[in-house]
Formats: structure tokens, sequence, C-alpha cells
């Protein structure tokens, strides 16, 4: 019951830095792109950008930390999976998301 | 009107005339008594506080004494079923073992310091946790909560809202001493943190007291006793 406790605590924290971070990067593109850019333009002013960088390692953390919480619930109510074998899938799962949001990340930001 | 009665994986059709100021539990007695005497279902008080005879009415659940067919009757039927989440022993009689065994597992149980030679605790009655309390004391445990709740369906070993909502006025009695284990009882896969909102039980009520708000207190109460480490 510890863990249970514990897992809400990090997807309503999760949550939280989601709700902010979802609000920038909208705000982000919907500002950068008014007058039209190409991909290579996003680049030129991304790429090295330590701030960006460190902002988008973060959000790809709550997205590492928030959705498995979420897809472990789905998994337990809707198709009654639950014990070691949905955790072990859902570490997989975070590792996945963690690792292609962390290549995205490198590609733009590094 | 039209009355279909589930009975077992069947729906049985009577015609059961209509009066002022029917009830639904009005209209089972009717067909108990007049039509068909074979028909089980459950009742005591008739008045809206035992509990007892709670049944799904045109597909919610609802407390049959006090709802009158004037507002649940659609196109002059009506159709009756058992609650939603429980086994069902016969016709409209379901068996609610599992129901109030969870308000045990969720330390329903009050539990104080005082022997009878003492004088009464004082509790402020303007403080908050007497409102808290106040506001969800009055379940008279008739299982509606339960049966509208989804998250019931999906995890049966879930406690409900039913038992969280009596977990909650133990848990703002200043006279309970059990506070510590009552956290723990009600936090888990099959506790406060599992329910999702969805306000099925408050909408249902027919008390009109909000489990919801009781379990999302419930869950602050939990949170923060596992970041003091006291869970």
């Amino acid at each position: 019951m510890r863990g249970e406790t514990r897992l809400w605590l990090a997807q309503r924290a999760s949550a939280a830095v989601l709700a902010l971070c979802v609000l920038v990067h909208l705000a982000t593109i919907v500002y950068a792109v008014r007058g039209g850019l190409s991909g290579a333009e996003i680049l030129a002013r991304t790429q090295g950008n330590a701030a960006w960088f460190a902002f988008y390692s973060l959000f790809v953390l709550a997205v590492t930390v928030h959705a498995p919480i979420g897809l472990r619930a789905v998994l337990g109510e809707w198709l009654g999976w639950r014990g070691r074998s949905r955790a072990l899938a859902l570490w997989l799962f975070a590792m996945v998301l963690y690792a292609l949001g962390m290549r995205a990340v490198l590609g733009v930001f590094a | 009107m039209k009355v279909r009665v589930k009975r077992g994986e069947a729906f049985q059709q009577f015609e059961v005339p209509r009066e002022p100021s029917q009830t639904v539990l009005d209209v089972v007695t009717h067909i108990q008594r007049h039509l068909d005497p074979t028909l089980a279902y459950r009742y005591a008080c008739r008045v809206g506080m035992c509990g007892s005879c709670a049944m799904t009415v045109n597909g919610a659940p609802r407390w049959t004494c006090r709802t009158h067919v004037d507002k649940v009757v659609r196109n002059d039927e009506l159709t009756v079923a058992p609650l939603r989440n429980l086994p069902v022993i016969r016709d409209l009689v379901t068996d609610m073992r599992g129901f109030f065994d969870k308000w045990a597992r969720a330390r329903g149980q009050f539990q104080g310091a005082r022997t009878r030679s003492e004088d009464f605790a004082r509790v402020a009655p303007q403080s908050e946790k007497r409102g808290f309390a106040d506001a969800a004391i009055e379940c008279i445990g008739c299982a509606v909560c339960y049966s509208a709740c989804d998250v019931v369906a999906w995890n049966p070993d879930y406690l409900g809202p039913a038992a969280l909502n009596r977990a909650w006025t133990l848990a703002n009695d200043e006279r309970d001493t059990q506070q510590a284990a009552r956290l723990r009882a009600v936090a888990g896969d099959a506790g406060c943190h599992a329910c999702h909102t969805h306000l099925s039980c408050t909408e249902r009520c027919p008390k009109a007291l909000s489990p919801t708000a009781g379990i999302a207190g419930l869950k602050r109460a939990v949170a923060a006793a596992a970041l003091r480490g006291e869970l």
C-alpha cells in the first residue's frame, strides 16, 4: 500500500510538471512559427541551447513517470492484468518512452 | 403500466395498475402479493432509513421505497433488476456480505479510548473535522453507490464508495484511536487511490452525500501520512 501511495504521488507530481511543460511547449510552437519556419531554421535556433535541452529533458522524464502509471490502471481494470508481468511490461514501456523522448531531445537540442 | 422484472437471466413481464404517489417498492409489492407470490425482493422500513430495498430501476440504482413511479417511468414502462456489482441470491435480492465485509476491511468500526465511567468527549461543533464527519455521517448502507461505481465493476477488490465514506467519517472523529491503521487499510490498489472521480456514487446517493469528496479527503490524508513516513 505504501508502494501504491507512492505511485499515486508520483503521478500527481508528474501531472503538475506536465501541465506546465505542455503549456510552455504549445505556446512556444505557436509563437515561434508565426511567420513560417523551415526545419533547418528551427534546428539552427535550438541546437546547443542548454536551457531548452534541460526543459525538454524534464518533459520527457515527466512523461516517462506519468504514462506507465496511468497505463497500469487501464491494464488492471480493463484487462485484469496485474502482478509482476504487468510491472515488467510497464518498466519496458517506460524505458522505450524515455529512449524515444531523449532521442528526439538529443537530436533537436544537443 | 408494463413492468419488466429481472428473474435470473430473463425478464418477466407484468401489468401493474398505476396509483397516485405510487413508489417502485409499491409496484414490486403489488406483483408479489397479487400476481406472482414467488417473486423474491427485500425491504424493511419503507421510509428510507434501513437501506435494504435498493434495486436497479430503469438502468440506475435507486432506493425503491422513496422512488416515485412518476419520476422514473418511461412510456408507461418500468424495468426492475437487482443491484449491480453484488451476487444475486434470487430475483431482486442480492448478497450484501461482500459489501459490508469491505466496511470492516476499511476499519469502519469506531474505537475510542474512554470508558463508560469517564466524562463525554467534547468535540467542537464548529471544527473543520466535525464538519467533514457531519457531511458524510448519514449513510444508510443501501449499496446504491457501490452498485453505481464502475471501479467496483473493474476491480472487485476495490473497497467502494460506502466503505471509504465510512472510513472518512472516522478519520475525522477525533475520539477514534485507530487513525494510522485506518489510513493503511484504505491505501493501496483496492483503496481510495483507485477512485477515478467519476462521481457516479455522488450522483446516485439517495441521501445526497458525496463519497467522492470523502475519498478525495482520504487520498490527501494517506498521501500526507506517506510523506511523513507514517504509513
